[in-house]
């Protein structure tokens, strides 16, 4: 083993980190991982809540199926990645319902539809199952972050336009409501948070020319 | 029999799976450019949604919830298992999976092959774990109300998609903001139809 041992930050391994917040985005740009993301941004809490659980279990998930990367046989790789998965889901799942009893019951089956949630099978497929486990920590950590990044931003605005709040502290005076301001009803139903993320989208493609669709 | 019509019509229009829950939206807005896809896409997961929501509704009421392994032995009465529900459910969803794509492969090559790589992806498509997990959590009475609602949701997820194709094939020769075309229409539009299902809430039944 005379190989140069690779620092453990390096140019590469930033990047993965760095790429999924602007130029990969996982929910805007690789398209993965939208129900929950939609479904619990009412508010700002559940969605950091539900951005950090995606995060535990992606980075674990990543490293677990990075390690047995040589041992899986392609075949059955769906089932044990799906095993994998859900057995850390459970692992979040008992724990937000032991300490955040009220968050978990908002997030409702959302905690166990992270399962499901494609941004973590896409990562393990695209890139766990292909590279070493520091390299696959730093990407689940970076796609987590991207997706907790939309998530937040939408919930940012939904609650504090639907409700006038931000993690439940009133931040739209009184005075302004005496005027006659209203908090606008529609951003807390369902339909407006895929609008808002229409505009998130919009923006990001504005700015970056690169990521425009053809057709 | 009226009450199965019920809770048939309120997963279709009003809990519709991708309008009230954004479940299934990953493969919903990935498979929607033609209408012929995502037709043949919708009828699987209807399929998928209506064996899956019973038979986890069996191994729900009869193996993990609280006091279900009474029927046993009296032993086990207070044996609660439900924190097991998300690997079992997922595990039996997997295995349907698999059966219906040699289903589908076996009697139908032409619709196989147009399906392609998203076969597979039903198991990991949200709008089906999701169904199974509304299913516990909504505590239905029967296996009849159970597949009702499966079929149900299937059914209304099964419309969406097949709408918002129809609609992305028109919108192909309109002129959209060149940073919206794709993926961010397909996100206003669906946003759009969302409001209009919304009509639907607060219809009794």
């Amino acid at each position: 083993m005379n190989k140069e041992k690779e620092p453990l930050f390096s140019a590469k391994n930033l990047k993965l980190l760095r790429e999924p917040l602007n130029d990969s985005n996982p929910i805007t740009v690789q398209v993965l991982g939208i129900c929950s993301a939609l479904a619990i941004t009412v508010q700002l809490k559940p969605a950091i809540v539900m951005a950090l659980s995606v995060a535990f279990v992606m980075a674990v998930a990543n490293v677990v199926i990075s390690l047995l990367r040589k041992s899986i046989p392609p075949r059955i790789r769906i089932i044990v990645q799906l095993v994998v998965i859900a057995s850390l889901v459970i692992l979040v799942d008992q724990i937000l319902k032991a300490f955040l009893f009220e968050i978990s019951k908002q997030l409702s089956v959302f905690v166990g539809l992270i399962i499901t949630n494609c941004i973590i099978m896409g990562r393990l497929e695209a890139f766990a199952l292909a590279n070493k486990p520091w390299p696959s920590f730093l990407d689940g950590l970076g796609n987590a972050a991207g997706y907790g990044v939309i998530l937040i931003i939408v919930a940012f605005f939904r609650e504090l336009l639907g409700s006038g709040t931000i993690l439940d502290y009133q931040v739209i005076p009184q005075g302004v409501y005496n005027f006659g301001y209203e908090n606008n009803g529609l951003m807390i139903l369902p339909p407006m948070a895929l609008i808002v993320v229409g505009i998130i989208i919009w923006i990001q493609r504005s700015r970056n020319k690169k990521l425009i669709e053809s057709n | 029999m009226e009450n199965l019509i019920n809770i048939f019509v309120k997963s279709v229009f009003i809990d519709n799976m991708i309008f009230a829950y954004f479940l299934g939206m990953c493969s919903y807005l990935a498979v929607s450019k033609t209408v012929k896809t995502s037709t043949g896409l919708g009828i699987a997961v209807i399929f998928v949604l209506g064996f899956t929501v019973p038979l986890n509704y069996l191994i729900h009421n009869y193996l993990l919830k609280e006091g279900a392994l009474a029927w046993l032995s009296p032993r086990f009465a207070d044996i609660d298992l439900s924190f097991l529900s998300f690997i079992i459910f997922i595990a039996v969803i997997a295995s349907m999976v698999q059966l219906v794509e040699m289903i589908i492969e076996k009697f139908s090559p032409t619709l196989y092959n147009s399906l392609g790589i998203f076969l597979p992806l039903i198991a990991v498509n949200c709008a089906i774990l999701g169904g199974s997990l509304f299913m516990q959590q909504r505590d239905y009475n029967s296996i009849a109300e159970a597949t009702a609602f499966g079929l149900g949701s299937g059914v209304g997820w099964f419309l969406a998609i097949v709408g918002i194709a129809a609609i992305r094939e028109k919108i192909r020769y309109s002129n959209v903001p060149a940073p919206l075309k794709g993926l961010g229409i397909a996100f206003i539009i669906t946003g759009l139809m969302g409001i209009a299902f919304m009509g639907f809430m607060g219809i009794k039944l």
